[in-house]
This record gives structure tokens, sequence and C-alpha cells, in this order.
């Protein structure tokens, strides 16, 4: 059933794009409805896979005569990211209701990139998870470069270029592994089974996993990532944020890491304490870590805010991954869930609910209008946003990061120091962001309130109000009661690490 | 081999120059004060009428079976062959010059339509000669009797400046490649006393490769790659591309395409055989190594600056001119195979991977910049431009034929899960799959980096027909018939690439089961 999430996404893209033009409402409302059909397929496939292994959901011969097959599975991390994208799907309708320009097309690129992205978590042949990977990155530049704001053109060709750039690393080692394997097949199991040389798999990890960890937003190729963010339109935003990064991070793991575990082995030398690929990419990851806190900590634009913290808990995924125990690789896994519910939900508030209404995202001026007593809801959905993104118990982020920070400690405990104080950075940038924007110090004065009598902001909408309960309350769900999630992770990470893919 | 076996094998080419001398009398004959319309119709049925006629031939002189005996058992006498990757060059050869025809529909460069496509189908004949050939005689008559159709073609618009600078520079450069082209067979001819590709052959491998011999190979390499538009010899693509009448560009750069690649197939096939005793190989292959990495990076690079959409198409050609090489360089691959021990199928088109994705890629590569060339055609007889700004609002101007820009050009790009991708990976994959060892891999790595390149130059005509905004919003007429063929091309696009396993056994149909 899982797979019809694919199928239909891509059939609501094409039927919204054969939409005549000016049926607005119902191009949204027929986009809602395929994302919901999404979201209730991955929730099914959710719940019907507790406690089984991988499954086979499709499996037809695609290129007989290369040994491609059309081979759609699940396990318990693509079930949990299958559920991901389908709630990132049903709140970026949501919070894209107000789209008027060229609707249709608008929901149908969307709707081509969840069927990319559901395709990708769903692929286990590696043709197809790559044929899927680059579907993906088509309307996002259309959604970008279109509906987008702050140097959208600029930030839209920046976007496809770094991901075309990443999929042609990623495209080359794939050619590379299937002729080396010489196994006549791109199933991701034969591959993982075919016992690729040592020597081959020391230069072909660390080509796939760049290429894929650029798109999850590794330093120092994030750059793409704030430029992006802050051009995109809301719903695309909290896609890329929410899902596309993903991409990146579950490629790391799915291919990168199960194809060629080899290539993490140490070089049998060290230079300043770097003796394989492992530490180059987790202290590429902590940099990400604290840097992205940091320059997220003098922002004065609001959504740049986000868009830095993005790359900040990315690196968090990428740190988790690099541990290569249980533990922190179930926590990078939680962390994808949770960063993209988080990070979906403050780019919905930041570029949606307020931006909307105030049309500045400058911190400065925001301080200025006192959104606290004049959105109170964008106010306190932000308070909670905020909390969960800086990790705070009871949410999410909080079980995610403290068992990739546990998985580091266990793996080299200077990680954990390190990633460590930008955990602390995170408070402090989220903190100042709220501070400003939402409860400023500054007492209106008499003038300002007779200006402000003029022009009250817009009712706040029930699509914002659904999205917003929505991503707050799966946050605080599985923040209380992070087993639901980990049952399914923990199983799937353990067979990963055991040897390959099962 | 008599005149009856020979008039049996060049049938087709017969049904094409018929054909091309039928509509040459039907339109000078009964039509001459006919509306242009009724003639560019009539002219364009009757010559697709003549490709669907010598398909037929095709088929039928390759049924008999007398072919494939030519082939092998008498391959020293061989001129022509239609089985193998040739049969499915000449018959793309047929179909693509039909669709091309398609092109003329609503087209006025030129008021003597009859001529147009008698030309294009004497072109396509020696199109088809170059494809099968076998022997340098025949490799020079088909060249000559293609290139010289394609000059003529290229002047088609007498009333533009730009036609006919274009063909007198295409007839400068072409002729000078000739007699480069026609120096080289002379050595060889002169080294080997023979003009047959397979004799050439073993004459060298007895005799081990001379100082002479690389520098005839040179000589001719540089005589092809004029035709195929590899760097250095790519100065003629840009102007061409731009001054010849539409249908004329798409011809040159799709069938011409086709014919002189095939050519390159054979005769890297027959000469490029590593480990016969000749020890050459390293040398020969690395020539074509050289072409190919200049001509990924110089059309890449060059298209990146272009502001006329026919040029970026010129050197977006060049950059995939460069693509293909590394398959022909790779023919064989470096593991010394010595021709074809096992005849069943399977390990044919295993023996001829390389051959059969290069031909995948040339063919598919062929129609998508056919209908590239249709939609700039329209775009330009609309606005009078072919520059980047004339794509300014398309998806609102026709929203058809922007979507149908957007196929093709991601296609040309190579985003799955359109053709171009499937063709390039295909390639790829062939290349390393037959050629172990860093020199082929550094060379692929490459070209995957390059097609990434490639995103930005497409991205940017497509940036102006969908995103920025339009500055003259009138809808852009198409005549519905091209508007219907240019639907069907992308359709075809989305089809194959979805379906890659289709156009691959229809290649591999050709292959003779022994």
């Amino acid at each position: 059933m899982l797979a019809f999430a694919i199928y239909l996404s891509f059939a609501g893209a094409l039927v919204l794009a054969l939409l005549p033009k000016g049926k607005n409402e119902l191009a949204r409302w027929l986009a809602l409805a395929v994302a919901v059909a999404g979201l209730a397929l991955a929730v099914q496939g959710f719940v019907a896979g507790m406690g089984q292994g991988r499954t086979v959901l499709v499996d037809l011969p695609w290129v007989p005569s290369m040994g491609i097959h059309f081979l759609l599975a699940a396990d318990g991390i693509s079930r949990v990211l299958v559920l991901l994208t389908g709630l990132a799907a049903v709140a970026g309708v949501l919070f894209s209701w107000n789209i008027e320009v060229r609707t249709n097309e608008f929901f149908a690129f969307f709707l081509a990139l969840i069927g990319g992205v559901y395709g990708v978590f769903l692929s286990f042949d590696l043709f197809l998870l790559f044929v899927f990977y680059e579907i993906a990155i088509v309307p996002k530049y259309f959604l970008i470069a279109i509906w987008g704001s702050t140097r959208r053109e600029y930030a839209a060709m920046k976007l496809a270029l770094y991901s075309f750039a990443g999929s042609a690393m990623v495209l080359t080692g794939l050619l590379a592994a299937y002729t080396t394997a010489g196994s006549h097949s791109t199933g991701l199991v034969e591959l993982a089974h075919a016992g690729l040389p040592v020597s081959f798999q020391m230069w072909c990890f660390p080509l796939v996993f760049t290429g894929f960890a650029i798109l999850a937003g590794m330093w120092p190729f994030h750059t793409w990532a704030p430029t992006g963010h802050v051009a995109a339109p809301t719903a695309a935003s909290m896609l890329l944020a929410g899902v596309v990064m993903k991409l990146g991070a579950y490629g790391c793991l799915r291919v990168a890491i199960a194809l060629f575990p080899r290539g993490l082995d140490p070089w049998g030398f060290s230079y300043i304490g770097i003796g394989s690929w492992r530490d180059v990419f987790a202290l590429l990851a902590v940099v990400g870590i604290v840097y992205g806190a940091l320059v997220a900590l003098v922002q004065t634009d609001f959504k740049f805010v986000i868009g830095y913290s993005s790359v900040s808990h990315m690196g968090f995924v990428l740190l988790g991954l690099m541990t290569l125990n249980q533990i922190g690789m179930t926590g990078a896994v939680l962390q994808m869930f949770s960063h993209g519910i988080i990070a979906g939900l403050l780019f919905a508030i930041v570029g949606r609910i307020v931006y909307e209404r105030t049309h500045t995202r400058q911190l400065a001026e925001l301080e200025t209008m006192h959104l606290s007593r004049r959105l109170p809801f964008a106010a306190w959905a932000f308070v909670i946003a905020g909390m969960a993104s800086m990790g705070l118990p009871g949410f999410s982020g909080f079980v995610a990061e403290l068992q990739v920070l546990v998985g580091a400690w266990t793996a080299k405990p200077w990680w954990t120091i390190a990633a460590g104080v930008g955990i602390v950075v995170g408070v402090a940038y989220t903190w100042r962001a709220m501070q400003k924007a939402f409860f400023s110090d500054a007492r209106p004065s008499a003038h300002e309130l007779e200006a402000e009598h003029g022009h009250e902001f817009a009712a706040i909408t029930w699509p914002e109000v659904t999205g917003v309960v929505m991503l707050t309350g799966v946050s605080l769900f599985v923040g209380l009661y992070p087993k639901i999630l980990l049952d399914a992770i923990e199983p799937a990470v353990k067979a990963l690490l055991a040897g390959g893919v099962q | 081999m008599n005149y009856a076996d020979l008039f049996r094998i060049t049938l087709p080419e017969t049904a094409l120059e018929v054909a091309a001398l039928l509509v040459l009398v039907v339109d000078l004959g009964f039509l001459r004060k006919a509306a242009l319309r009724l003639r560019v119709a009539v002219a364009a049925l009757l010559g697709m009428a003549g490709c669907g006629a010598a398909i037929w031939a095709l088929f039928w002189s390759t049924g008999t079976g007398n072919v494939w005996g030519l082939g092998l058992a008498n391959s020293h006498e061989l001129l022509l062959v239609s089985t193998f990757y040739v049969g499915a060059a000449q018959t793309g050869i047929l179909l693509l010059t039909a669709v091309t025809l398609t092109l003329l529909v609503g087209s006025d460069f030129t008021r003597h339509i009859g001529e147009y496509v008698a030309v294009v189908l004497m072109a396509a004949a020696g199109g088809l000669l170059v494809a099968g050939a076998q022997d340098l005689l025949v490799i020079f008559v088909g060249l000559e009797l293609l290139s010289l159709g394609l000059y003529i073609l290229t002047g088609f618009a007498k009333s533009s400046g730009k036609s006919a600078e274009a063909a007198l520079k295409y007839y400068l450069f072409g002729g000078m490649s000739a007699a480069f082209l026609l120096f080289g067979f002379s050595y060889f001819y002169g080294l080997t006393g023979s003009t047959n590709l397979v004799k050439i052959q073993e004459a060298i491998a007895a005799s081990g490769p001379s100082p002479l011999f690389y520098v005839a190979w040179i000589l001719v390499v540089a005589g092809l790659g004029f035709k195929i538009a590899a760097v250095p010899f790519h100065l003629w693509a840009p102007d061409t591309y731009e001054g010849a009448p539409a249908p004329a560009a798409a011809f040159i750069a799709s069938v011409s395409k086709v014919a002189s690649f095939t050519l390159l197939i054979s005769l890297s096939l027959a000469w490029l055989r590593p480990g016969e005793g000749s020890g050459a190989w390293p040398q020969l292959a690395g020539v074509l190594m050289v072409l190919a990495a200049a001509s990924m990076i110089v059309g890449n690079l060059a298209a990146l600056a272009q502001v006329s959409v026919r040029r970026l198409l010129a050197y977006s050609a060049i950059a995939h001119a460069g693509y293909m090489l590394l398959g022909i360089a790779f023919i064989h691959g470096n593991a010394g195979q010595s021709g074809p021990s096992d005849f069943s199928k399977a390990a044919l088109t295993s023996t001829f991977s390389s051959a059969n994705a290069v031909l995948y890629y040339i063919l598919t590569y062929g129609l998508t910049t056919i209908g590239a060339f249709g939609v700039v055609d329209v775009v330009q007889r609309a606005t009078g431009s072919d520059k980047l700004d004339a794509f300014l609002g398309l998806h609102k101007r026709n929203p058809v034929l922007a979507a149908v820009l957007l196929v093709l050009f991601l296609s040309l790009a190579g985003i799955p899960p359109l053709v171009g991708f499937w063709a390039k990976f295909n390639l790829f994959a062939a290349v390393l799959g037959v050629s172990a060892g860093p020199v082929p891999f550094v060379l692929v790595a490459l070209a995957v980096a390059f097609s990434a390149v490639s995103l930005y130059y497409y991205l940017q005509v497509l940036k102006r027909a969908y995103v920025m905004p339009a500055v003259d919003e009138s809808p852009i007429k198409a005549h519905p018939v091209t508007l219907a063929v240019l639907v069907l091309i992308a359709a075809a696009v989305v089809l194959l690439g979805c379906f890659p396993a289709l156009l691959q056994g229809w290649i591999a149909s050709f292959y003779p089961v022994l």
C-alpha cells in the first residue's frame, strides 16, 4: 500500500498541472486531498509494519539487461521517514493556502517533489533511488524561482546546482560500484553483499557520502541551505528543511554507509587526531553544529536564523551517523524526523504567519511591532516551537539529540563536548530571536498605538491553526512517547549495522 | 557478389532516390501554381512515404538473410551491412528524416519546397550509405553525398544573409575536412593495399603499426571529427545551427550525426581492437579520448556564455558529441577482445554493448534535438529572434510549447526519468563495464561533472520560459501539426525514459539469431 503514496503524488501533480487556470480553490483542495491520502497511507504503512523487518512492496524487472529492478520496499527507517514526508506534505499544503499566483502549477510542483521524496525513502534499488533523488531537484528549482522572495532566482539556481553537483558525485559512485561489483544488479542488498574491495570502498565512500551530505547541509557545503530556505516560499522552505535535507542524510545512511562500510575503517595513519573518513566527517558535522549555531546568533533576518539553525541541527544527524553505534544512529534517524517536524513548524510561523502579516523579516523592525500583543497565536506557537527546537525535555528533539550525544560520547568524548557547545548556543539564538521578534521591551508610544489601530493584522486562518496544532502535537507526542518511533527504527539500524542492508 | 546482390542491398537507398525524383516531378510538374501550403504538405508526405518505403526495403533485404551472408562469411568483399547496430542506425536515420520533414509544415523560408525535400532525401540516402559502409570508397562516396546535401540545405533560406554565411562556412570547413579524410584513406590504402575495413585491420595486425598508420588515423579522425563537431573541429557548428533554416538545422543535428557516429562505431570496431599484435590501441583510442575530453569541456563551458538558443544548442551538441566519443574510445574496452567468438544473441549484444550504448544515445539525442529545434523555430517565427529573451513568459504565451521545451531540455540535461538520463547512464555504464582502470573512470567522472554544469545553461532557457515575467503576453500560435509532432516527441522522450528497455530491446532485435 505504501507504494501508492508515490503513484498518488505523481498522479496528483499531473492532474494539477493539467487543471485549467483560475480554479485556485479546487487546486488547493485537490492538493490537500492528495497530501492527506498520502499521510493516511503512510500511517497505515507505519502501523501495519510495526514489528516487521524489511517488507518488499513492489519488485518488477525494469531493465533486465542491466539487472535494474523497480524495487520498492520499506523497513523501519523508511516507514518513519515516509511518515515524516506525509506530515510535511499536509502541513505544506495547509501553509500555502494563500498562494494565489499560478496556484495549480505551484501544487503540481509541490506534489511532484513529494512524490520524488516518497520514492527515495522507499527505493531499495540504487538506480531507482537515484532516479527519484534527481526527480526531486527540478520542482525545488521552480518552487523557489517562481514563488520565492529575497534573491529567489539566485537562490534557486544555487540550490539546483549544488544538488546536481552532489548527485553527479553520487552517480559517479553508483556507476563505479555497479561496474566494480560485477554482479549485474543495482539492488541495494545485492550490492552490499557483492564484496566490494576495501581499497575501492575507501575512495568511493567519501565520494558518495559527500555527494549526499551536500543536500544534508554538511559544512562547508551548506551555503545553499540558508539562502535557499530564505528565498523559498513557506511551503518550499518547510519541505526543504523538513524532508529534502533528510534525503541527503538518508542517502548517507542507506547508500554510503550501508554499501561501503569498510570505507569508514581507519586509514592506518593519523594526522592531528584524524585517522579515518569517519573522523573527517564527524569533525565536519561538529563544525557544522557549532558554526550554524554561532551564525544563527548574529542574523538580522528572522528566516536566516531558522535557516542556519537547520544547518546546526542537521549536523547532529550527520554526527549521529558517524558514531556507528546503535544508540547514536538511532538518534540520528529520530533527529531527522524531529527536525523535519520542528523546522517545518518554525518556517511556517516565520514565513507564513508572521511575514504574510508584517511583510518584514528583519528582527529590528519586528522588534517595534509588539507581536506578542498583536499576534498572540504566533508568539505562543513560536515559544513552543522554540522550546522544541532548543531540545527541551518533552519534545522530540530532546530524545533525538540526547541519543546522538550519548552515542558520540561512546565513540569519542570530545565530539560530545563540542556538540554540547552547539546546544548551548542553540538556546541563545532561539531565545534572542524569540525576544526580538515577539517580546521586545520597548513600550509602545501613544503614537504607535494609534497607528496600530489603523492596521489590524489579518485574523489567523483555520489552515494555519490546523498546521500548527498538528506539528506541535506530533513533536510533543514523540517527545513524550518516543518508543513508538524507536521500536521501528532500532531493529532497522541494528540490521544495517550488522552487515549492510538485510 | 554480383550486381543483383548489390541492387538488393542498396534497395533502401534506391527507394529514397526514387522518392526524391518523384517529389521533384510532382512539385515542379503538377503543383507549380498551387498554394505553398499544399506544396509543402504534398512534398513532406511524399518524402515521408519515401522514408517508409526505405524502411520496408531495409527489412525486406535484411529478412532474406543474404546481407548477413555477405556479413561474416565473405567479409573481405563486404561493401555494406545492414545488420547489428547498423540496421538500427539506418532505421533510425529514416525515422528521424521523416520527423524532420514534419517541421516543414508552416515554415516559409523557401518557395522551392520540392527541391528542399529532394535534397533531404538524397542526403538521407548518403546517410544510409555512411552508416552501413564497410569499405573506404563507399564511406567516402556516402559522406560526400550527405555533406553536399547538407551544404545546400544550410543555404536554402536565400533571403537570409546568415543562412548564406553559414552555408559558406560549413562548405569551406567541410571541404577541408573531406580533404583530410581522403588523404588519410589514401595512406590506409597505400599501407595495406586494400579499401576493405577488415582487410586493412588484418594487414596492420600482421605487419604491426608503422608511424604512417598513426598519421593516417589522425587524418581520418580529423575528417570525421568535423562531421560530428568534436573540438577542435567544431567551429562551423554554432554558425550553421544559427543560420540554417530550422528544419535543415534539425536534420544536420540529428540525421547527419547518427550516420557519422555509426561510421565511427564501424571504424573503431574494426581498427581499435586491442591485443591483436598491433599494440596500437592505446595511442589510437587516446586520440579519441583527447577529443572527447576537449569536446565536453569546451562545449559545456562555451554554452554557458551563449545568448542565442540555437548557438546554445550547437555548443551543447558539441558537449554531447564528447560524451559519445567516450563510448567510441572504449568501444572494445582494454580487455583484449578479438571480435565475437560466441554468436548467441546475448553474447553479441554484450560484445557490442558500447556500440549499442552510443547508438542509443545518438538516436534519442537526435529525436530530442529535433524537437528542440521545432520549439525554437516556432518561437523564432513568432518573435523574430532566437535569443534567450525571446522565450520570456512562454508558459503564458503557449503553455503546451513551454511544457514540451521543459521536457526536452531537462532530457538534454540528463534528468531522470527522461530518456537523456538513461542514455547517459547506459553509455557510462557500458564504458566502465568494458574497461577497467583509472583512465576511463576519470573520463566518466569528468563527463558526469560536466553534465552537472550543463544543467545551468538549460535552466537559463527554462527560467525565461517559466520564471521570469513576460514582456509581451500575446499568445504564440503554432501550427496544429507542428504542435502535435512536438507533443509526440516529448511523449516519446518521457516514455522511452520510463521504459528504457523498450529501445534497448529494439536495437537488440537487429542482431541476427544464428
